[in-house]
């Protein structure tokens, strides 16, 4: 159980990656905005808690793995890196800018730390099983994990990885799911309805826990629980809210894909330093 | 005359022993199992007709089961390749790399991960499952990829030490196989190495070389003994379609100072397209491009839509007059 210090901690560092966020897709000039924002606090609550990694020796080979199928999330992924110590936070200044380690989706080869390269949506968790069963094969005690969108559950390739993961009873992969509802044509229940999502991989032989994606300790006691499921593999469907911390952005599918310009920035940015502190984990 | 070096089988035009493609890849899996305890194989359902059957009895705790589902097979396989294992994934060419191209492109050969992809049923040689199971652009999907290495063996032997030395390589490999049993040309002494092509049939002051790949090298062999008393005429297997061995190629076709390209793939795409591209920009001379022309295969059997389908020995030898006639006197 996290300590409340902890759990402080954790939700700061989610404030800082929002920040950092913001300002590196401002500098980009292009980018998405609710899904990064939206996913802040469980990146935080990862690379500053869930995580055993070692940001100065990104190859260790007893890491935890973390596998990031919607690779157009990457912001977030590079904010909590830079702020773990990964690479200086000024580089997330570089996000797809040309000759940046910082690609646009994100490139295993060309930034230590990541270990796939994705983007193209539905392979990660196919990738993330793969992963799993090898090192199962060698009884390697690292967990896999696999942050997937919610939208790109519309592709069949991740319905064949939720097989393979489930017959095979891979218990050393945890799947999140950023369920934030929201997709590029709009909002997942009417582009192409996903519910009822957990009876869906529960019927796949998987565990499912639903948590509230922006209360740390929810999230960091589901992938706890994870670790105790030995039959099958475990998939957090994570409730988030697309742009969390952002009003402007709250829920609006429309910033699903683009970046803020400078003056929008600007106010996002002073908005969400008024909000050090405000998102907690309210069940305390 | 057969260039000694080459090592053939004796009797070569008897064309006694005949094996499909398939089976040496299944060969060199057992042989694998045995020295490398790294390789794992994939399956998309397909474990007898792609012959990684034997392996999946002989080591089941290596064999991986992803049911219909060549996307899965790619990014699975992927995932096993990044982890640190040599995963051979077995399906039919029109399935993978056809159905799964984006994931071999992105978690594969962007991603430069060791997976080799055995695609079967290359070709009209397929036979009478017909137009739907005949591959005949998948040497044209794999060879766009940066980071992917493309090989098409002419026989089971040669079939059996490409699969040898893919699961050597350390990058993304294409293996290209056949299911129609054909001729065995080569023998175990018969020099293989990956981006090395072979001279198999020398003529002597050749007036034109014959550039083939895959099971079809044999009907190039036979045009060239057909002409021999007629045409110089010179055979390469180019086993290795990338990377494509440039310098002997356009030394050979300086030497000549005429092209034939052999293969059983739409002659967009595939070997021929590679060699005109390299000779295009080192040494032009005129090439005939022996292969499918824009057409979809049928039912049929393997003989009956070779000739079809104008790869037979007779369109080689025609080709081969007619890339003479056009040579700059």
């Amino acid at each position: 159980m996290l300590s409340d210090k902890e759990v402080r901690d954790i939700e700061l560092k989610a404030e800082e990656i929002r920040e950092t966020i913001i300002e590196m897709l401002v500098a980009a000039g292009s980018g998405h905005t609710a899904g990064p924002l939206g996913m802040a606090d469980i990146f935080a609550a990862l690379y500053f808690h869930v995580l055993k990694h070692d940001p100065q020796n990104p190859d260790w080979a007893e890491r935890d793995r973390l596998f990031l199928s919607n690779g157009h999330i990457t912001p977030v992924r590079y904010a909590a890196m830079a702020h773990a110590g990964y690479f200086p936070v000024e580089e997330c200044l570089t996000l797809r800018k040309f000759g940046s380690r910082l690609q646009g989706h994100p490139e295993r080869l060309r930034l230590p730390g990541l270990e796939t390269t994705s983007g193209p949506l539905g392979s990660g968790l196919s990738q993330a099983s793969g992963y799993a069963y090898g090192a199962r094969m060698d009884n390697k005690k690292f967990r896999v994990y696999c942050c997937l969108s919610d939208g790109e559950h519309d592709a069949g390739n991740t319905w064949e990885g939720v097989m393979f993961a489930g017959n095979n009873k891979l218990n050393n992969l945890t799947a999140i799911i950023d369920r934030n509802n929201i997709q590029i044509n709009g909002m997942t229940e009417e582009v192409m309805p996903l519910e009822n999502l957990r009876a869906k991989y529960e019927a796949f032989n998987w565990h499912v826990l639903e948590v509230d994606g922006h209360n740390v300790r929810e999230f960091v006691d589901a992938v706890g629980q994870a670790k105790a499921i030995f039959e099958k593999p475990t998939v957090i469907i994570a409730h988030t809210v697309p742009g969390k911390g952002v009003k402007e952005i709250e829920f609006d599918y429309r910033w699903h894909g683009k970046p803020p310009n400078k003056e929008e920035a600007k106010k996002f940015l002073a908005e969400l330093r008024t909000l050090r502190g405000k998102i907690t984990s309210e069940n305390e | 005359m057969i260039y000694p070096n080459a090592k053939l089988v004796e009797n070569l035009f008897d064309a006694k022993e005949q094996a499909a493609t398939r089976d040496g890849f299944g060969t060199a899996l057992l042989e694998l199992g045995e020295t490398n305890k790294d390789v794992v194989v994939v399956c998309a359902d397909l474990a007898e007709s792609t012959r990684v059957l034997a392996f999946k009895e002989k080591y089941p705790e290596r064999y991986i089961e992803v049911g219909v589902a060549e996307q899965n097979l790619a990014a699975v396989a992927s995932g096993l390749a990044n982890y640190g294992k040599i995963p051979f994934i077995a399906s039919y060419a029109t399935f993978s790399p056809g159905r799964n191209n984006e994931q071999i492109r992105t978690t594969i050969s962007l991603n430069q991960v060791p997976v080799k992809i055995a695609g079967m049923h290359a070709g009209v040689s397929v036979g009478p499952d017909g137009a739907t199971h005949q591959a005949l652009e998948d040497l044209a999907l794999m060879r766009v990829q940066p980071n992917m290495v493309v090989i098409s063996p002419c026989d089971a032997e040669e079939a059996r030490k490409a699969t040898l030395a893919a699961a050597q390589s350390g990058t993304p490999v294409y293996l290209r196989f056949g299911r129609e049993k054909t001729p065995i040309m080569t023998t175990a002494e018969t020099p293989f190495a990956i981006g090395k092509s072979s001279l198999l049939w020398l003529g002597e002051h050749p007036q034109v070389v014959i550039f083939a790949t895959g099971p079809l090298v044999y009907n190039a062999l036979c045009a060239a003994k057909e002409l021999e008393n007629d045409i110089a005429v010179s055979v390469i297997n180019v086993h290795t379609v990338k990377p494509l061995d440039t310098k002997a190629i356009v030394a050979a076709a300086e030497d000549a100072g005429a092209v034939v390209t052999v293969e059983e793939h739409q002659i967009a795409g595939g070997l021929g397209s590679a060699i005109a591209e390299c000779l295009a920009q080192e040494c032009p001379v005129p090439i005939e491009f022996i292969g499918v022309h824009d057409q979809f295969g049928q039912s049929g059997t393997p003989a009956e839509l070779i000739e079809h389908y104008g790869m037979g020995v007779s369109h080689i030898a025609l080709a081969i007059k007619k890339v003479c006639s056009r040579k700059k006197k």
